[in-house]
């Protein structure tokens, strides 16, 4: 009894796993694999290091490498569009071209700058306004009993798991000039006309906000939920008002969950696509929509990786607290 | 005072759901307009979910989607938990701090610049090894993977660190094999995270635009690449049947997910609580 205890479920699935395991590692390539890995002198750990390592050099971090060199072609009418950086001029000396003209173009067009800008504009009052709405949603929830606490946590989670292209769309149908809300305001009488609302910066807003609110919400529940209620109790037997209790023990100790929330809603929300795509007007320049013209609109390879390189040293920054923060949860 | 108070906590959690609800709910309602004027009522009818099923392109691109959706979650989940596992349990190793940034930058990259920069990957391998050749269902699921199984690890590593290394140590030290323990041992205690890691991989994955839209090619459009073309044309009550289909699958899953795993943690801490007793 005590041993099924401490493996309630390993017990059955291991009787599952074992003979499998056992044929999955005796197959061909798999026998290869172990052979050659133990000729070459690695060990299980490694090995089990290297697998996503791999992966993740040759499908995340290389492609850099490419945006970059890119970023330093110039476009040219072929497939793929851009020139070669290196060249065996003559088949004798090779030849490097570089062309800093794509960086030079977008610092000079104005159009780059204002999309820049505009997108983290954009995506620091959208950070903003999550952190207003969701900082007492989760407030609420992690003060609430266990019961309403779980079906809270379920629902923050549902609209994550739903479609994000499904969720955006819908707003259109809501904030049309013949839409949901206007359509109400018409019938009571507040309004004669519909006032416009789709494609301006307004439903840029909304969109944003709404799609990125869990990610904002989650982690601050996280952290409020594991804070240590006894600090509260004590400060108000020492007669210490609620609301100043709150700025001086509850929002210092938050601080961790806003950083992780905000950077989670603020570096994708600068790259958003979808959303300035779908809600946003003509005038909505976000450097997402921006990139995504220039490569298929323009089909100006070059540009548009000059754009990303731009955009990445932008984020750069808040990437990196991001990461910090990240390890700092796991320790 | 405290009165007050939690008046104002009531009604911004309140109205937060609202706000979050309240569009999915009229996707909901409205598929069911018999009027083509998404938002103008005109009686029930379930007619357009009769003309979502008749859509070959639609449906053609929903199969093409779940395929690369189910072969990403499996794939992922696979990298995912080693290179959780790996973050978790190894300590200090050659190269960690890059591995870590590489676990964690998909997280929040913008998708422009993921989707830009694996497809110039897969463009220059072309170009250098002829693999692969040109792109369509292997580069989408290749792209897939890479940003799923960041997600993966870091459920399962998050997981892996708020268990107690102690039984794993205990079967070491009994003589048992790193690989026998990680399956024996290990493999059941992370699988509520491995569930849900390969159902967000699945979800994720069929839910993506952008990516795809860059490392697709000809004959592969992907199921959010055709309903972002019909939306960009204005709304269509097809796909607020669509809408609601996904919906409705989504919340069943995810609520009997939460079930399912509520009852496993209940059982374990009974377990527990027996053996502890048992020792007594």
């Amino acid at each position: 009894m005590s041993r099924k205890a401490y493996l309630p479920l390993g017990e059955r699935i291991t009787k599952g796993a074992e003979p499998l395991s056992r044929v999955v590692w005796g197959l061909p390539p798999m026998r290869w694999f172990r052979i050659a890995a133990h000729r070459m002198g690695i060990q299980g750990r490694t090995g089990v290091i290297a697998l996503p390592y791999l992966w993740l050099l040759l499908f995340f971090l290389v492609p850099f490498i490419f945006v970059l060199k890119i970023s330093l072609a110039e476009a040219a009418i072929a497939m793929p569009p851009y020139s070669a950086l290196i060249e065996w001029a003559e088949d004798t000396y090779l030849t490097v071209r570089v062309n800093v003209a794509n960086f030079l173009f977008l610092i000079e067009d104005d159009l780059y700058w204002k999309a820049y800008l505009n997108s983290a504009k954009v995506a620091l009052i959208s950070t903003i306004l999550c952190l207003l709405i969701g900082y007492p949603m989760a407030y609420g929830m992690a003060r609430a009993t266990s019961a309403t606490r779980n079906v809270m946590l379920m629902l923050v989670i549902l609209p994550f798991w739903t479609s994000f292209l499904l969720r955006v769309y819908a707003w259109i149908g809501i904030l049309k000039n013949n839409g949901l809300i206007n359509n109400i305001l018409l019938s009571v009488g507040i309004i004669d006309e519909p006032i416009v609302m789709m494609q301006t910066n307004f439903a840029v807003y909304i969109g944003i906000v709404y799609s990125y609110l869990p990610f904002m919400i989650l982690p601050l529940y996280a952290n409020l939920e594991r804070m240590d209620m006894t600090l509260l109790e004590a400060a108000a037997d020492l007669g210490c008002r609620p609301t100043k209790a709150f700025f001086t023990i509850t929002l210092p100790l938050s601080i961790p969950g806003i950083i992780a929330g905000s950077l989670l809603v603020f570096i994708p929300a600068v790259g958003e696509f979808v959303i300035p795509a779908l809600l946003g007007g003509p005038d909505t320049l976000m450097i997402g929509r921006v990139l995504w013209d220039e490569f298929f609109a323009n089909r100006d390879w070059p540009v548009a990786s000059a754009v990303a390189i731009a955009v990445l040293l932008l984020l750069v920054i808040p990437i990196m607290f991001f990461q910090r923060s990240q390890m700092k949860e796991a320790s | 005072m405290t009165q007050r108070r939690s008046m104002f906590l009531l009604s911004s959690v309140v109205f937060g759901f609202a706000f979050l609800y309240v569009p999915i709910l009229s996707l909901i309602i409205f598929s069911f307009n018999e009027s083509k004027l998404v938002t103008v009522w005109a009686g029930f009818s379930t007619k357009w979910y009769g003309e979502l099923i008749r859509n070959e392109q639609i449906l053609e691109a929903a199969w093409i989607s779940i395929r690369i959706a189910f072969v990403n979650a499996c794939f992922a989940v696979a990298l995912g938990t080693l290179a959780g596992f790996s973050l978790a349990r190894f300590g200090r190793f050659r190269g960690r701090t890059l591995f870590t940034g590489m676990v964690t930058a998909p997280l929040v990259m913008p998708e422009v610049i993921t989707g830009l920069s694996l497809l110039l990957l897969f463009v220059a391998m072309q170009d250098l090894i002829g693999w692969p050749e040109g792109r369509g269902v292997t580069t989408i699921t290749i792209a897939h993977i890479t940003f799923s199984m960041a997600y993966v690890a870091v459920i399962v590593q998050s997981r892996l660190t708020s268990v107690d290394e102690s039984v794993e140590e205990a079967a070491l030290d009994l003589g048992a094999p790193p690989a026998k323990v990680f399956f024996v041992i290990t493999l059941p205690i992370i699988a509520p995270a491995l569930i849900s890691g390969w159902l967000l991989s699945f979800t994720m994955s069929l839910d993506d635009l952008v990516i795809a839209s860059f490392v697709s090619g000809p004959g592969s459009s992907t199921l959010p690449m055709v309903v972002f073309s019909k939306v960009r044309l204005g709304v269509s009550p097809e796909i607020n049947a669509l809408a609601t289909i996904i919906v409705l699958v989504v919340a069943t899953g995810v609520i009997a997910a939460g079930i399912v795993m509520r009852n496993q943690e209940l059982r374990r801490a009974r377990d527990e609580h027996m053996a502890a007793a048992e020792n007594l």
